[in-house]
């Protein structure tokens, strides 16, 4: 759908909203401010009044617009099956288009529409991050010593030393293998959660899966289509379907939400009107899995021989479940090893309130919304939190940080890959018995 | 300028988080879930925190003759939130605190703002519920509840919203603060003020704080749907039941249009040729229910409906899907959604859809009638686009028509949704000259200047 392109392309969307006003009731952000610019329904009678003149696009406009997670609860729970979050998307590809961007915004999608500049931009910063961020303690986190485009208060992950794509080989082969995938790294587990990026492969590996890592992948794109900029949204996807239409493989292989997202949908309905990438899109979004979704509906994922012995929970990040439907893989991952105990949270899948860069411009608010997840997350005691993406993985990090507890945060294939790992502890131990 | 020394004077009591005034913001409040009805762009929003604050306002909008609108979650379908003539939107969103669950005397005690769903829980601990439901449970405020005097899903056993108020506190439209009621069961005192505030839709004073009366919750349900070749026996079928003396916490009718588009859009099985499906729960203690099930299976199959009785939590799950599918389904196939609430006694039901399904011949238009049959509480839901001109008029003349029939059949115009701005008109012909007068002189006493949601209910 080109209702990236131009608003008059919603309208149809806009119409199927019959204001009822159910959508305030699972809205995180609603929650919180109580305004009914907060909510779908607001925004989309907003956007009504624009598309008809009775608004203009002023900056509190594009502030009401940027108020909203994208977590498509709104979307799940509408009656008239109204998308709200695309209605959303596309009021703010308007604005931007008569408005522009923030000039840092402007500054940072300007590099991400150069992959190499933007390498090399997170590589120096990766290097020189130890000027900004001060570490934490005893912990893998740090916090701001200066603005750095970061709210003092707010506590990250620093960047990893080197990043994925050069901590591992470009081809990861297993004998016998039953199929050849190429692995979508995204940002977060490239720059950041690297750990996590080599537990994908060992993983595929160990289920006879040969993994590819090509390496001039770049960003999935979805931060700059969620800001409006939809002209290097398109470059981005452009660039990556290039690039993995380069080898023949059997399946594309994400491990988050966003990701995923961008390959089953993003793509093809930023580039419909355009022939040759439009099918390429299609394509390729037919080939896009989850690491769990693939693990579990394609492999049929071996169950590891060695047990663990941990209480986890799983916190579903908005664009896996309900952006492409995935929660039920992960959790049978879970409960596929052996001595993990799966104990659901209430709400799992409601949003952390993260939401990429919402998170950075909206530091207090997404905190709020952070904190009840915690306090959700708390009351389950779980040794470990699980997820399917980097973001969330980041905020939730902060905010049981800041409630004071140890639970660590991981990625679902992290402890399959550590169940597969002691599973040859297992079996050396039985050589040497 | 008067607005910016009301804005100003309303900031100073409330403080700036309290009070709107950009454009954009007003904006959101220029409409509710009222379809076919005009957005107005209020002058100023406030949203007050406590009693005190609520004083303030009024007496701020009493001082400057600005018309005050008092707001919920806004889910209501008369057009009664609307701010006719600008003014100020008072949003009560934010006073909603739960102040007190009194499990011995059977009352809980809140804030206008709560959610009607949040209460609900809170009780639940206790082994109690709050009747009313609304379909809008989750998102309704008690406040616009029971100034709607809502109903919903249970009224038939349980009633609607004003079977469950004992006590209020309200803000007059002088600033002062009265209250009425309290947690007797017993309380005969003087006029019956708590009724009259409830379902007053905001025009007779601003309620601060309600008292409601809480039930044990049922200990078990069952549930069931009936399929009916003739509209006729479905008639007697409802009619039946309550003959029978079993009176079912739901008594739900989808007609054959509902049908046909819930099926298409939700695959839940239900037979498209059918003229009507009864959807009928009965709650309670486990030897009753189990009575009572059989007493409505036995008059259903009398009657000609095959009967299926869910023996799960899925199967009753499965049944309560097709209920829930129906404003959706309907509301999928226009862009226009125009959901009347025209109620008679329910031994009219049939002499009502029929009469339904003449008026859509007659304007040529597609109406899916489905509601709460045990309380004669019908939604004829009209699928229409309003920017089709000439399709609404043919719209307006027939629901003009829908409520000439319900109050020839001896009923009402609302059964839950209330007066507001969409059905004033029709107004006089139920309440008759000297009806409307007694109204009229209600509101002068009570609201003399006329700030608080004119237009609404009555014309002035």
């Amino acid at each position: 759908m080109a209702c990236y392109d131009s608003l008059e392309k919603i309208k149809a969307e806009i119409t199927k909203c019959m204001k009822c006003g159910n959508c305030q009731a699972v809205c995180p952000i609603y929650k919180e401010v109580m305004r009914e610019t907060g909510v779908a329904r607001g925004k989309i009678q907003i956007a009504k009044d624009l598309l008809e003149g009775r608004l203009e696009h002023t900056e509190k406009l594009q502030e009401i617009f940027n108020l909203c997670l994208t977590c498509k609860a709104c979307a799940a729970n509408c009656p008239s099956g109204v998308r709200p979050d695309k209605i959303i998307l596309a009021t703010r590809a308007a604005i931007v288009r008569k408005r522009g961007l923030p000039l840092v915004k402007r500054q940072i999608f300007g590099l991400m529409s150069k992959p190499r500049r933007f390498r090399m931009g997170i590589g120096m910063a990766s290097k020189l991050q130890a000027l900004g961020l001060k570490k934490i303690k005893d912990k893998d986190l740090a916090r701001p010593r200066f603005p750095i485009g970061l709210d003092m208060k707010r506590i990250v992950r620093p960047l990893a030393g080197r990043p994925l794509l050069s901590q591992i080989p470009e081809v990861s082969k297993v004998p016998k293998s039953r199929a050849r995938v190429a692995f979508f790294t995204g940002c977060m587990l490239n720059y950041i959660y690297t750990q996590a990026g080599r537990a994908v492969i060992e993983v595929l590996n160990a289920n006879g899966v040969d993994v590819v890592t090509p390496r001039e992948q770049h960003c999935c794109g979805i931060p700059v289509l969620v800001n409006g900029d939809v002209k290097t949204a398109k470059e981005i996807a452009k660039y990556n379907l290039d690039v993995f239409a380069r080898g023949n493989y059997d399946a594309i292989i994400t491990h988050c939400g966003s990701c995923i997202g961008a390959w089953v949908h993003h793509y093809h309905e930023l580039l419909a009107d355009e022939p040759r990438y439009g099918a390429l899109a299609k394509e390729l979004s037919a080939k896009a899995f989850d690491v769990s979704q693939y693990l579990v509906d394609k492999l049929g994922m071996r169950e590891p021989l060695a047990k663990l012995n941990y209480t986890v929970t799983y916190h579903d990040p908005c664009h896996m479940v309900r952006g492409v439907g995935i929660s039920q893989q992960p959790r049978k991952v879970i409960r596929n090893i052996s001595g993990v105990t799966l104990k659901e949270m209430k709400k799992p899948d409601r949003c952390c309130g993260s939401a990429g860069s919402f998170s950075l411009s909206y530091y207090e608010l997404s905190g709020k919304i952070r904190d009840k997840k915690v306090t959700d997350i708390l009351s389950v005691n779980p040794d470990i939190v699980l997820t399917s993406c980097g973001a969330c993985r980041m905020q939730l990090e902060e905010g049981l940080y800041r409630a004071g507890s140890d639970i660590p945060v991981r990625h679902v294939v992290e402890v399959l890959a550590e169940a597969y790992a002691k599973e040859g502890g297992v079996t050396s131990e039985r050589k040497t018995g | 300028m008067c607005l910016n020394k009301v804005i100003e004077q309303l900031t100073q009591a409330l403080g700036e988080e309290n009070v709107l005034t950009e454009k954009e913001e007003l904006a959101a409040y220029s409409f509710d879930a009222t379809a076919d009805i005009p957005k107005v762009v209020p002058q100023v929003v406030v949203t007050p925190t406590s009693t005190q604050q609520v004083q303030e306002v009024v007496k701020i909008a009493a001082k400057y003759k600005m018309p005050l609108y008092t707001r919920g979650s806004g889910t209501n379908l008369s057009g009664g939130t609307i701010p006719l003539n600008q003014g100020i939107v008072m949003v009560m969103v934010k006073m909603n605190k739960i102040l007190e669950i009194d499990a011995e005397n059977l009352t809980a005690t809140v804030q206008p703002g709560v959610i009607i769903q949040d209460l609900n829980d809170a009780v639940a601990e206790y082994g109690l519920i709050y009747p009313p439901d609304p379909g809008t449970v989750a998102t309704a405020t008690m406040g616009g509840s029971v100034a709607e005097c809502s109903g919903g899903l249970r009224g038939l056993k349980y009633g609607v919203t004003k079977h469950y108020v004992m006590g209020l506190e309200v803000v007059l439209a002088n600033g002062k603060v009265m209250r009425c009621g309290g947690k007797t069961v017993k309380n005969v005192t003087a006029y019956d003020m708590v009724k009259l505030f409830v379902g007053s839709e905001g025009t007779l004073g601003v309620i601060t704080e309600i008292i409601v009366k809480l039930i044990p919750a049922p200990e078990t349900r069952k549930s069931a749907l009936a399929v009916f070749r003739s509209l006729d026996d479905a008639a007697k079928a409802i009619t039946g039941i309550i003959a029978n003396k079993v009176i079912p916490a739901t008594l739900e009718i989808m007609d054959n249009v509902t049908i046909r588009t819930v099926e298409n859009y939700a695959r839940v099985g239900l037979p498209t040729d059918a003229e009507a499906v009864l959807l009928i729960e009965v709650d309670g203690i486990p030897e009753v229910v189990e009575k009572e099930a059989e007493v409505v299976a036995r008059v259903c199959r009398e009657n000609n409906g095959e009967l299926k009785l869910a023996e799960t939590a899925e199967e009753r799950d499965e049944i309560w899907q097709a209920r829930r599918a129906a404003l959706p389904a309907l509301a999928q196939v226009s862009p226009t959604t125009v959901l009347e609430d025209a109620t008679v006694p329910r031994s009219k039901i049939p002499d009502m859809l029929k009469a339904l399904r003449h008026i859509a011949e007659k304007y040529q238009l597609t109406i899916g009638t489905f509601g709460h049959a045990g309380d004669g509480n019908l939604h004829p839901t009209i699928l229409t686009d309003e920017n089709n001109a000439e399709e609404m008029k043919r719209v307006h003349k027939a629901v003009d028509e829908i409520f000439e029939v319900a109050l020839s059949l001896g009923g009402t115009l609302s059964g839950e949704h209330g007066i507001g701005i969409a059905k004033q008109k029709y107004l006089e012909k139920e309440f008759g000259e000297a009806g409307i007068e007694a109204l009229k002189a209600i509101k002068k006493a009570l609201d003399p200047e006329n700030i608080l949601n004119p237009g609404k209910i009555l014309k002035f």
